[in-house]
């Protein structure tokens, strides 16, 4: 079973290198893609991606962890990342964050039981002047009350 | 796939020390500058911190290293460029045109000054309890600049664990200064790539693939890494507390064996300039602090010799005359464990042309446990081998699981250069002091040949002696036996020696070129694989690897620091002992000639032999599971 996954995995890698190249900056979109396929870019990704570009699996791992939108572990279907930078946290950041918690369960850096949501903090995304803002996936919610964040998850649940 | 070839992965805007200069006469190729209102004349290209240097104009510095690519991420050196709004790092500032520059203003000594007090806010560590107390650049600048309160607070607690996973290579992170030297050695400099950072801002560590041991990824051992860290984050796995308890117990028979290298670097652990030979002060120290017997690697060093030499010839025959296909030629030396482990992981289907030959220090391990042990009647299990190498990968091989054919573990510790030289401070002793004294017999005196071991090239200057000599009966056609091909620091050397008139029983080698090449630092390895893997080293009959730049002389056990400079001077120091010794030649050795008579009666790669002194590899593969 694992053989199959990682041959298919391997077939995927040589497509997206036939795609963006072989070279070293066909780098980032190559494990971009792979991230946005699987939600994830596992140990073995990282070993074929760097087999075929010639470079170290290490180098792939460093790219990866710098990455807050790359991860190398699962995480849930719906990312939710709050924005803790100046401006949300000044428009009242501290009081979503709570309430998001409370409503998923979890605390921030941990994913669900059922693996639906992770929980993460991101910065600035330049929606400063409707914080508090946050993203699910790639969607954009901003001017966020405890009372609304409640609402737009529940529509994800 | 089409696969583009990198020399380096180090954009171009990070190497402008390697941007080729001009020529110091050609119209044009100097620029005069103004360092502190003084004028001076550089070459174009020439970096600031190049130019302070040549001028003795001192200029801190923390992530820069001679051997390694550019990075300009620590920041300790900046300096100010009249004209620039800001401070400028003078080890990634290239000169080009005039430019006046102060090392020395408010604005710099201030801003140097912040970037410290940045670095040790974040540095765990107490400089008493520390190996690098006294050889730590962090610690030298903290001095340099007054260093006397945490301006921007103090590491109390651990962050990571410290990594003990490897054999040969402790980490601990908490120590770490994200110079990123480590990082460039691995991959630049050795290009094996086992160490890059990981995540970014304050959470930024230095790690391996999904922050995995360093036991489980594919470290090859070698310890440039540990050469190159201004920190004590990295160091070797130091065996001297067990040793210390060996000593202590007189139910103990503790011998020890000395590399041909550590001689040669040992000083400046006390201070004195490289390339002083410390050879017979090293072995008084070793007897007063307490060693039983004090042995010399360079005879096993002969010994392989002998036998690598005559698998060279057997395969030389199988091949030409018997038309073998299963012997693999070019015959690659495997003396040197981090080469050893570089193959096994990078190039496993080629492990079949490495010399089954093992290491001096593994022979000589079987070799005390069993010829010496019966000789003297010492029961081997009471026996001890302690090797001084200059070598972290050692610790590792002395360790491999096939290493006990003996009966016992053969050499029960490796220890480097570093460590015995803490060992004769702990001993109180002060080696440049000490009065001369001799090995122990037998296995006291080896040839020159054996010695030379220490140099990139010795392996192959060694062997072409005694080859040569065997095959013609005459001795190689160079003066006074130096055969200058097989010497310096080129990465990848390639010369052959005409056989002529050679005597009967090697007919079929007459008028050969004996064809050999030689790399040092896995890197320049990397490229004669490369090579061998196209098909394009048919005509090539020996290669000697070394994992470490330099041979065995800039080991990762060596004392610290190391550079191009240094190097060059310990290969000095053992060329010039060579030079010097009354025998030098691996056959020559008396105790070569004994140890065949008495022991090893089936002669060079004979059956004992093989058990003894020959050896198997592993297929191990990239592929980190
Ligand atoms: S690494 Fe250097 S500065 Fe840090 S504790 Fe050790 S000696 Fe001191
Ligand atoms: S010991 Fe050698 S292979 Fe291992 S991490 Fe250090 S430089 Fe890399
Ligand atoms: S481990 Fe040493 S060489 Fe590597 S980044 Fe840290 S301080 Fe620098
Ligand atoms: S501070 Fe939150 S989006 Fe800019
Ligand atoms: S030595 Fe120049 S930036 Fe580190």
């Amino acid at each position: 079973m694992i053989d199959i996954k990682q041959n298919a995995m391997t077939e995927e890698i040589e497509m997206l290198v036939g795609k963006f190249g072989s070279t070293r900056d066909a780098l980032m979109p190559i494990i971009q893609n792979i991230q946005i396929n699987h939600g994830m870019i596992s140990d073995f990704a990282q070993q074929e991606v760097a087999r075929m570009l010639d470079v170290h699996p290490v180098e792939v791992y460093g790219v990866v962890t710098f990455y807050s939108f790359l991860s190398e572990t699962p995480k849930g279907r719906y990312i939710v990342r709050l924005c803790r930078t100046i401006s949300c946290d000044m428009a009242g950041k501290e009081a979503v964050a709570r309430a998001v918690e409370r409503e998923l369960g979890i605390r921030f850096g941990e994913t669900t039981a059922d693996n639906k949501f992770s929980l993460e903090y991101i910065n600035c995304m330049g929606m400063c002047d409707q914080g508090p803002s946050m993203l699910v996936n790639d969607l954009v919610f901003t001017k966020l009350t405890p009372h609304t964040v409640v609402d737009i998850l529940s529509k994800f649940k | 796939m089409d696969k583009i070839v990198k020399d380096n992965r180090a954009p171009v805007s990070q190497k402008p020390l390697t941007m080729p200069k001009p020529d110091k006469d050609a119209i044009g190729a100097t620029v005069g500058i103004e360092i502190n209102g003084n004028p001076y004349k550089v070459l174009i290209g020439t970096t600031i911190l190049e130019a302070c240097r040549q001028n003795n104009i001192h200029v801190p510095s923390l992530c820069y290293h001679e051997d390694l690519c550019l990075a300009g991420v620590c920041r300790v050196c900046v300096v100010e460029v009249e004209g620039m709004g800001t401070l400028q790092a003078a080890c990634t500032f290239p000169i080009i045109n005039k430019i006046k520059v102060r090392t020395t203003s408010e604005k710099v000594r201030k801003a140097r000054r912040h970037v410290l007090d940045l670095m040790l806010s974040e540095h765990y560590g107490e400089c008493y309890s520390c190996h690098r107390n006294g050889n730590c650049e962090l610690q030298k600048l903290a001095k340099e600049y007054g260093v006397d309160s945490y301006k921007f607070g103090h590491v109390e607690k651990r962050r990571y664990q410290i990594d003990r996973s490897s054999y040969s290579v402790v980490r601990d992170m908490d120590k770490c200064i994200l110079c990123k030297r480590c990082v460039r050695t691995c991959i630049d400099l050795q290009e094996v790539g086992v160490l890059e950072a990981k995540n970014r801002g304050n959470n930024t560590k230095i790690t391996t693939f999904m922050d995995k041991p360093l036991a489980d990824v594919i470290c090859i051992n070698c310890g440039q890494c540990i050469n190159r860290c201004p920190t004590a984050a990295l160091k070797a796995n130091d065996p001297s507390d067990e040793i210390w308890n060996v000593i202590d117990d007189p139910s103990k028979h503790v011998v020890i064996q000395t590399a041909p290298s550590p001689r040669a670097a040992i000083g400046e652990e006390f201070g004195l300039p490289p390339g002083t030979s410390m050879t017979y002060q090293m072995n008084t120290a070793l007897k007063m602090i307490g060693f039983d017997k004090v042995f010399d690697t360079d005879f096993t060093a002969d010994l392989t010799i002998m036998e690598e030499g005559t698998e060279l010839l057997m395969r030389l025959k199988k091949k030409l005359v018997d038309g073998d296909k299963n012997v693999m030629l070019p015959q690659l030396t495997s003396c040197s464990p981090g080469w050893i482990k570089y193959i096994e992981h990078f190039y496993p289907d080629y492990l079949d042309y490495l010399s089954t030959c093992k290491s001096p220090q593994q022979m000589f391990g079987s070799v005390i446990k069993t010829f010496y042990a019966k000789e003297h009647e010492i029961d081997p299990s009471n026996i001890v081998t302690v090797a001084v190498m200059p070598c972290s990968a050692k610790k590792f091989e002395c360790n491999r699981p096939e290493m006990d054919s003996s009966g016992f573990k053969d050499v029960d510790y490796g220890l480097t250069t570093r460590e015995l030289a803490q060992m004769i401070r702990e001993a109180g002793l002060y080696l440049p002091d000490l009065p001369p004294g001799n090995f122990d017999d037998p296995f006291g005196d080896a040839s020159g040949a054996g010695l030379i071991f220490g140099a990139t090239g010795g392996v192959m200057e060694a062997a072409l002696r005694t080859a040569y000599e065997l095959v013609t009966g005459r001795p190689v056609p160079f003066e006074n036996l130096d055969i200058i091909p097989c010497r310096g620091f080129d990465g990848v050397k390639q010369a052959s020696v005409k056989l002529e008139k050679v005597k009967p029983e090697w007919s079929f080698l007459e008028g050969v070129d004996l064809n050999f090449m030689i790399a040092h630092g896995t890197a320049n390895a990397k490229k004669v694989m490369e090579s061998l893997v196209r098909g394009e080293l048919s005509n090539i009959h020996f290669i000697e690897v070394m994992a470490c730049p330099g041979g065995c002389l800039g080991g990762g056990g060596q004392p610290i620091p190391t550079s191009p400079e240094i190097r060059k001077k310990r290969a000095e120091a053992i060329y010039q002992e060579d030079a010097g010794l009354p025998v030098r030649k691996s056959h020559e050795n008396p105790h070569i000639t004994y140890i065949y008579e008495k022991f090893l009666t089936d002669g060079p790669c004979g059956h004992l032999s093989h058990k003894l002194l020959h050896t198997q590899y592993v297929k191990r593969g990239k592929f980190i599971g």
